[in-house]
């Protein structure tokens, strides 16, 4: 990790109240973000996409944020309020997430979208918004910029529509993106070119990226860091030379059961959970 | 061309297409292949491909010529009698689809067992059970109190209960996370052995496909491009480009890569 | 084979039982109970099948609940009467005692809503699930014959049938029968176009089911919330046309009590004798209410994604 540390988390916990029982979704989780990119991996319903919303104070009722500490560039993010929130998301810190048919506003045209987050935080001047979107929509290598200007989410390929929200949510320009499985709804071929355009941007930037994912590999071969997530918690945190040297049995696990192309196997290792990982 | 007809698949020349609009989306175009008895035929290839219409043409869930599809040498027209039913059996991609929301288990796994007057219900019930890795306590459950993994299994073992010879399997673990696919991989695995089933196993991940299968067909825009065995796939000497370009993307995301293009 | 730990998932999923059922009796038991819990968590709900529920037992036990009072004797001497302790609801024109009227009224509205919940839950689930089912020609033409009678406002059309039929409580039924059951076709076709497009309707077919079978045994059972659910929104509407039908002296005659029937006789004196009319007519309003409250409760508990 270089230089100032964008995100200082210590001690996060989310719990989503329910009369009948009440279920810790993240917990104790702590971790510093610098400008690097920091992978989050773990099976569904670990509590990553939960950890990547309380970042951003997307958390809603009945889950409740609880941290130690939780702070953006020094600033204390558990005071905040509904608008520091608001002057915080898409000008310091961004969200990418796995469907842009889902994210996008359906009922009105790409361009006009992004543009809409310029004039939001920064210059109210449409024929600048204008141009910015469009430099945008080129920097995410989308072929014609002015075509797909004006066209609906819809009518958007999977891989257009992820690309056309990076540029929504980087035109802001950023500090840091959290990224919650950008490439998990895509064929493989084009997450590759999804990936290629997140690197250039992010490193072009020096921007901090947490890059949340239940696929290994993509965690594996795209970040500098690695977390490996379990029943809400951090069980293992890797460099991405290391991965060898994992050392929480549910880490070794996870990668030893996905079937490799080189690297054939009789029988998969299958991961044996013990109840002892999520206390 | 085939020396033994038994449990043996041939697609020949099989086009499928859909009404879009006012036109026609061709999703499947002259494809041809055979699966001899007993073996795991993949067909790998990304959205679009048409993979999943082939499989959906071999059981007869969309329109074909009845020539386009033969079953141990018989032509089966898309409308099949119940006895014929009972040789070919599906396995779905959704875990959360497949099963109806509102029966057990039980349930699932007796109907088909009623509408072929099987005897027996209940023994064969809990052996299916037993077989994919489920325990008496799940026999009563509704699926939504189940995990994914566990629908899956359920699934199996519904489309093993009426012993059928072919196996067909559209990505039965692409909504699964990682261990759990391994979970069904390995007891997918096991049970091709035990019940010398034929299959044809459709996905998009190429490591998966090659896990199980013997001869694999890449698909692309409704067309085979190349059918080859899993040794050359492994070793990555596929004759056609677009099969190379799924290998490598396979491999992952490397930052010293050429440029590729939208 | 390493897979009996809990999952992941289910940590997050609500299971009612968590002791594994062992029996299919003990399943549909389960999953009863576990509606009826999420039921009673409303509370407007809760009142609302309270109310109706009451209602069941006022039209039982009238002889019991009326205080031994006669619907329909008269008594030209107490006639118009304001409430008091003798008379809990005043007495009407007649003479007669408003609370046993309101009682026995009962009677003739829970007939109304049974028979035509009765007759019009089968009728359109049969014709939409057969449309939505097979679709093509046979969509067609039973669509566009619920369409006809979709088109009529519902109160004018029962009017019809019932002047065409006849007054009586019967015939009221059936007219509005006849005037009720579109909606439910158009439910139902809804619901199994939908529902025929999944992987578990494809399973079954696979298997070599039939079309009854499927449409009966598993096409039916998911409709049946959505419908009943309407049901109950729809009792309101059933009532009130059958007050209508009273009202224009349709439907059940006198000196037969019905709601709607006394809310008309009690028209002329509604200015100095308020009861005769209000009484009747609140009467309606809280079981109009009551249904729907419990319909909305209904269509909580029943949600798919909640159970």
């Amino acid at each position: 990790m270089s230089g100032e540390a964008l995100f200082e988390v210590e001690a996060l916990n989310v719990t989503y109240v329910d009369p009948r029982r009440s279920v810790r979704a993240v917990r104790d989780v702590s971790f510093a973000l610098g400008r690097e990119r920091l992978g989050i991996v773990g099976e569904s319903g670990y509590g990553k996409s939960t950890l990547g919303r309380a970042l951003l104070g997307l958390v809603q009722f009945p889950g409740i944020v609880e941290a130690q500490t939780l702070k953006f560039q020094g600033r204390d993010l558990k005071s905040f309020k509904p608008a520091e929130w608001q002057a915080l998301r898409g000008r310091h810190v961004s969200m990418v997430m796995q469907d842009a048919k889902y994210s996008l506003n359906p009922v009105r045209r790409v361009g006009e979208q992004i543009m809409e987050t310029y004039r939001l935080h920064n210059s109210k001047d449409r024929r600048e918004a204008r141009r910015r979107a469009l430099e945008m929509l080129d920097a995410v290598r989308i072929r014609e910029p002015e075509a797909v200007f004006d066209l609906y989410p819809h009518q958007l390929s999977g891989g257009m529509g992820q690309r056309a929200m990076i540029a929504m949510m980087l035109i802001g320009n950023p500090e840091a993106l959290i990224a919650d499985e950008p490439t998990s709804s895509l064929d493989v071929t084009v997450q590759n070119q999804v990936l290629r355009v997140m690197d250039e941007l992010v490193a072009k930037r020096g921007m901090g990226l947490i890059l949340i994912s239940h696929n290994l590999s993509v965690v594996s071969s795209f970040c500098d860091r690695i977390l490996v997530m379990y029943g809400g918690r951090i069980v293992e945190s890797l460099d991405r030379d290391r991965l060898e040297s994992a050392r929480h049995p549910y880490t070794r696990a996870l990668f030893a059961s996905a079937p490799s192309l080189t690297h054939p196997v009789e029988t998969l290792s299958v991961v044996k959970r013990d109840p002892a990982w999520a206390e | 061309m085939s020396s033994q007809p038994r449990s043996m698949i041939e697609v020949d020349d099989l086009h499928v297409s859909f009404k879009r609009g006012r036109g026609r989306i061709a999703a499947v175009q002259g494809v041809s292949f055979v699966v001899s008895a007993g073996a795991t035929f993949g067909i790998v290839g990304e959205s679009g491909s048409g993979k999943s219409t082939v499989l959906h043409a071999i059981a007869g869930l969309v329109p074909a010529p009845s020539s386009a599809v033969l079953i141990e040498g018989r032509p089966m027209p898309t409308t099949r009698v119940k006895s014929d039913r009972r040789l070919l059996q599906y396995v779905f991609q959704d875990p959360y689809g497949s099963l109806h929301p509102r029966q057990t288990v039980d349930r699932i796994l007796r109907e088909p067992l009623e509408i072929h007057r099987v005897e027996e219900r209940d023994a064969a019930i809990a052996a299916a059970l037993a077989d994919v890795g489920l325990g008496p306590e799940h026999r009563y459950r509704y699926p939504h109190q189940l995990s994914g993994g566990q629908r899956q299994r359920v699934a199996i073992a519904r489309a093993l209960v009426l012993s059928p010879r072919i196996l067909l399997l559209d990505e039965p673990t692409s909504a699964l996370d990682v261990s759990i696919q391994a979970e069904i991989l390995n007891l997918l695995a096991r049970l091709r052995r035990e019940r010398s089933l034929t299959s044809v196993f459709v996905s998009h991940d190429l490591a998966v496909v090659a896990h199980l299968c013997d001869t694999i067909a890449v698909m692309r825009l409704g067309r085979i491009v190349e059918t080859l065995p899993v040794a050359t796939l492994r070793a990555g000497e596929a004759g056609s480009a677009y099969t190379r370009e799924l290998i490598a993307a396979s491999k992952g995301y490397s930052r010293a890569e050429g440029l590729g293009e939208a | 084979m390493n897979d009996v730990l809990s999952p992941p998932s289910s940590r997050f999923a609500p299971s009612g039982r968590d002791a594994a059922p062992r029996s299919q009796a003990q399943a549909l038991l389960g999953s009863a109970l576990r509606r009826a819990a999420a039921l009673r968590r409303n509370l407007l709900a809760t009142i609302g099948l309270a109310i109706v529920i009451l209602l069941v037992v006022f039209a039982i036990a009238a002889p019991l609940l009326s205080g031994g009072a006669s619907p329909l004797d008269q008594d030209l001497s107490s006639r118009l009467l304001p409430p008091s302790r003798a008379h809990l609801f005043g007495t009407d024109d007649l003479g007669r005692d408003i609370y046993a009227r309101v009682v026995y009224g009962s009677r003739a509205t829970l007939t109304i809503v049974a028979l035509v919940s009765i007759i019009v839950a089968p009728v359109g689930l049969a014709v939409g699930t057969m449309a939505g089912y097979f679709g093509g020609a046979v969509d067609l033409a039973l669509m566009r014959v619920t369409d006809i009678f979709l088109a009529f406002p519902r109160l004018v059309l029962a009017l019809a049938f019932a002047s065409a039929l006849g007054p009586g409580i019967d015939n009221a039924v059936l007219a509005i029968s006849l005037t009720a059951w579109a909606p439910y076709a158009r439910i139902s076709r809804a619901e199994t176009a939908s529902i025929v497009r999944s992987d578990y309707i494809a399973a079954i077919v696979l298997a070599g089911a039939s079309p009854a079978r499927i449409i009966f045994r598993h096409v039916t059972p998911l409709c049946l919330s959505s419908v009943i659910i309407r049901l109950t929104v729809d009792m309101a509407g059933i009532i009130l046309t059958a007050a209508g039908l009273g009202f224009l002296g349709l439907g059940a005659q006198p000196p037969t009590p019905e709601w709607g029937a006394m809310v008309a006789a009690g028209r002329d004196v509604i200015l100095d004798q308020w009861w005769v009319a209000t009484i009747p007519g609140l009467a309606i309003f809280v079981v109009s209410l009551a249904f729907n409250l419990l319909g909305d409760g209904l269509r909580d508990a029943f949600d798919p994604k909640s159970s």
